[in-house]
């Protein structure tokens, strides 16, 4: 296999409040081979909400983002589900709406760029399933992570709507999603199956429907522990900020005691490729995490 | 090449309000064909299994929106799926469920007043003054009627709806049929009452404010509506008429722009503090502490004039593109 390149969309949140994302995706493309160029130019994806506020203005931005990763000739990938469907919706609407490209285009040569439709854009997760293989991690393996039952949380963002994903993700069912589920299996963990492992952590209303949004991240965090869960995985950084940082106010909101470990997909596959201590930076959670290093070590 | 006919077993919801104290399941195995849909299998169950069981069909092609129903908790439009393509989706065990347990009357039949009531909220109708005696037709351009996109194919099936987790848990919330609808209608240019819809949406608890962006509804639809598309629209809508009133969440949609000015990257302290106040931020106090322990924050991070935020390369394109490009302002 020639050696695969791509160039990565970090997104604002591995930048600021889990910098152990950052540090994990990048030991884990080292262990593997994966050369990674950061696209330091590019800005945040909106996350969803610069969308609301003005939709134009969000494409003119994503679609900046993209021009870098063109003028490199790579795939962008990235490492949050949200910037993943920000970045896919852009290209998306530019690629099938040949008027908005334009008008978006005009704005762009304005700064000496041009978007031409011309790299994919994948989640990392992906790339290591459908383009680096299970079989070649499972061949890397040095610490299996066989005594873990882990929940497998796979976020709206990667898999709705399924349409728009199809092409970046192996044609994953949001219905019936199996990717982390396998890629647990090869890393040998034990995948823990609960009915709210493609549901909605609530994050994007955390400010202004905080009942709603602690009620859903609470339903699945009590789902995952209930079916025996040790620790959660997820490819989206805001899932985990929803679920680690706040699991005292969940759990007070449906009455319960949450204590569950919620880690980034990287991290997981960087524990089990033998990656050190601090470049998997479980410490840098706030739900404990910091045993399950010490277990496999 | 796939088979013609394959053994299922239709794990089935039953419940009778008036004479159940609780709902059970039922098996069913029946041979299923290549060519049958989800209804053909329901059909079955009455006319072969149990003439007591019940579910709403009408139309049968797709456009009377009586039949949806959950299949393995995937929104389904009975007349409409093919039932292999489940099996092959979810394995021979289908679970045959109503759109909202909690709303049974009947087997598959709920009762769907809250839908209904919602809808109406919103007047999906085109609400005018029109001259009782007409001299000619009111005419729309091309342009003017693909404004609408596809909202205007909604069947009112409830798909969305009862697919939506903010309906499952905030008995307020509108829900995205409601707001597909509110769309439709207020980018018609022949009503009058864009304004109301707009205003309605607006509102925090039951308008789009409280969409949490899971994208279920998109997902749910069988006419391939995309609720939530319209919901952005909506959104967008209300900040370019002026209706959009400065409250938390207005205020997280714009303060974007404040980081990205800055840094290119959102600012995550200031977003939080901008969006809430400074009042407001007090209920984050415990949660940032565990953040700031943790080294997820830095004790920096809320005070103004130290940039905790790194920035990105060739900022000054971010912020030209900006200032080219924002065609809202709050
Ligand atoms: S995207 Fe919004 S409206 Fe659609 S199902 Fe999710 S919460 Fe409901
Ligand atoms: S938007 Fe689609 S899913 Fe929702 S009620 Fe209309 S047709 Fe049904
Ligand atoms: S029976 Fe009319 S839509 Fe299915």
């Amino acid at each position: 296999m020639s050696q695969l390149h791509y160039a990565l969309f970090t997104g604002c949140t591995a930048k600021q409040s889990t910098p152990e994302l950052l540090s994990s995706t990048l030991a884990v493309a080292k262990k593997l081979g994966i050369k990674i160029t950061i696209l330091e130019e590019a800005s945040c994806c909106g996350a969803s909400h610069l969308q609301d506020f003005d939709e134009f203005l969000a494409h003119v931005l994503n679609a900046r983002n993209i021009c870098y990763a063109e003028k490199l000739g790579l795939t962008m990938i990235t490492i949050c589900n949200t910037c993943q469907l920000n970045s896919a919706m852009t290209k998306h609407a530019l690629d099938t709406d040949p008027k908005l490209k334009a008008r978006v285009n005009e704005k762009l040569a304005e700064v000496g760029l041009e978007y031409k439709g011309t790299s994919e854009i994948k989640h990392f997760l992906y790339c290591l399933i459908d383009e680096y293989g299970l079989d070649n991690i499972k061949n890397r393996i040095k610490v299996p992570l066989s005594q873990f039952n882990i929940a497998p949380f796979y976020g709206c963002h990667n898999i709705r709507p399924s349409e728009l994903h199809n092409n970046a993700n192996g044609k994953e069912n949001p219905y019936n999603p199996t990717s982390l589920d396998k890629l647990i299996e090869a890393l040998e963990g034990h995948p823990v199956d609960y009915a709210h492992k493609n549901k909605c952590c609530g994050f994007h209303v955390e400010l202004q429907a905080n009942h709603t949004s602690e009620v859903l991240a609470g339903n699945a965090m009590v789902d995952a522990i209930d079916n025996n869960a040790d620790l959660m995985v997820t490819p989206c950084p805001l899932c985990h900020l929803k679920m680690d940082t706040y699991q005292d106010d969940v759990g007070h909101v449906i009455g319960r005691d949450v204590e569950l470990p919620v880690l980034h997909m990287p991290q997981m596959v960087a524990l089990a490729l033998g990656c050190t201590e601090k470049e998997i930076g479980l410490n840098f959670h706030v739900q404990k995490a910091t045993h399950l290093y010490s277990k496999t070590a | 090449m796939k088979p013609d006919s394959v053994k299922v077993t239709l794990k089935t919801f039953r419940f009778n309000a008036e004479t159940d104290y609780l709902p059970y399941y039922k098996h069913y195995e029946m041979k299923v064909g290549k060519d049958e849909l989800i209804l053909d299998l329901l059909n079955r169950i009455k006319w072969e299994h149990d003439g007591s069981f019940s579910y709403r069909r009408s139309c049968r092609h797709g456009i009377c929106g009586a039949c949806g129903i959950k299949v393995n908790g995937r929104a389904t439009l009975a007349c409409k799926q093919n039932a292999l393509e489940l099996v092959e989706l979810f394995g021979n065990e289908l679970l045959i469920e109503p759109q909202s347990k909690k709303r049974v009357v009947k087997d598959m039949i709920i009762d769907k007043k809250d839908f209904w009531d919602k809808h109406a909220k919103v007047k999906p109708y085109v609400a005018t003054d029109i001259d009782p005696h007409p001299e000619h037709e009111t005419k729309q351009s091309i342009e003017e009627f693909n404004k609408f996109l596809d909202s205007d194919l909604c069947i009112q099936c409830g798909n969305c709806h009862y697919a939506c987790p903010v309906v499952e848990v905030n008995e307020n919330y509108l829900g995205p049929a409601a707001f597909n609808a509110a769309y439709r209608f207020t980018v018609d240019t022949r009503d009058e009452v864009g304004e109301e819809r707009l205003k309605l949406t607006a509102q925090m608890e039951s308008g789009v404010w409280d969409c949490v962006k899971c994208f279920e509804c998109a997902e749910a639809c069988p006419k391939e509506i995309n609720p939530i598309e319209k919901i952005t629209k909506l959104h967008n809508l209300q900040f370019e008429q002026g209706v959009a009133e400065r409250n938390i969440a207005t205020r997280h949609a714009e303060g974007f722009l404040r980081g990205m000015k800055k840094y290119g990257y959102l600012d995550e302290a200031d977003i939080v503090s901008y969006s809430e106040g400074y009042l407001g931020m007090y209920k984050h106090l415990k949660t940032a502490a565990k953040m700031l322990r943790a080294g997820k924050i830095h004790w920096h991070s809320g005070i103004p004039f130290i940039n905790s935020v790194p920035k990105i390369k060739n900022l000054n394109e971010v912020q030209k593109l900006i200032k080219i490009s924002q065609t809202n302002k709050l």
